[in-house]
């Protein structure tokens, strides 16, 4: 699929960085002219991606994020959350509703969400290297006023 | 975020307001679960109306607030979430372990 724009950001994995980031997100989606409600999507798939790096990724240390933010053409608006962390050993187990091993601010409701608000959901890990979760969403072209 | 409450003849509402994610839920849920333990209220009303965004740390605080509740016998409801909020509410299933008024 061909480029049309990008941006990538690296930021520590600390939680106060989780609000930036979706708002970053917002920001640079809002050239692709969504819909409030496509905004509110994005910004709540970005919030629950970047939380999960930020909770699970790093236990020891506070390591670091990337996100690369992609606008590919068919109006197709893709992120890609990356750490570099202790990875996830049973992606599918992690994916599952209600499954967490975060606290009890966490409610196991991370992937279904991100899987519910976007077109598109990819969760890649390692064991010791890390994740990376990458998500597109088709941002319907509103009609003309 | 932002926390405030009423309480009035056994019913305790709480008003969250602002952006409610995981940096903000340890601080919400502990100043909740304070406030819960100081009235032990019959009913619980949880009033989203000023909340403008909450992705799933919203849900792990509704479960605890329901889970606080069921431990004292009373009963626990979200009222008046907005667009956004609703959306998470509505794709985690909650509203069918907790009641959910529009």
């Amino acid at each position: 699929m061909k480029q049309l724009n990008y941006i990538k950001l690296e930021f520590p994995a600390r939680s106060v960085n989780e609000g930036f980031a979706r708002a970053a997100a917002a920001a640079f989606a809002a050239q692709m002219d969504p819909t409030m409600e496509e905004l509110g999507d994005i910004r709540t798939a970005v919030s629950e991606a970047v939380t999960n790096a930020i909770v699970h990724a790093y236990p020891d240390a506070v390591g670091l994020v990337q996100m690369r933010m992609r606008i590919l053409a068919g109006d197709v608006l893709e992120i890609m959350v990356r750490d570099k962390g202790r990875g996830i050993p049973d992606v599918a187990k992690a994916m599952e509703p209600m499954y967490s091993t975060g606290g009890e601010e966490r409610s196991g409701m991370g992937f279904t969400i991100m899987g519910s608000f976007m077109d598109g959901l990819r969760v890649r890990s390692a064991v010791d290297r890390g994740t990376t979760v990458t998500m597109r969403k088709r941002i319907r072209t509103k009609e003309p006023a | 975020m932002k926390v405030t409450s009423s309480y009035q003849d056994g019913r305790l509402t709480l008003f969250l307001q602002g952006e409610l994610d995981h940096h903000q839920a340890a601080a919400a849920l502990k100043k909740i679960a304070r406030t819960v333990d100081d009235y032990l209220p019959q009913d619980c009303v949880v009033d989203m109306g000023g909340l403008t965004f909450m992705d799933s740390s919203g849900i792990a605080l509704i479960l605890k607030i329901s889970r606080l509740m069921d431990q004292s016998g009373g009963r626990a409801w979200v009222v008046n979430a907005k667009n956004q909020p609703l959306k998470v509410i509505d794709a985690s299933g909650i509203d069918r372990m907790i009641k959910v008024e529009v």
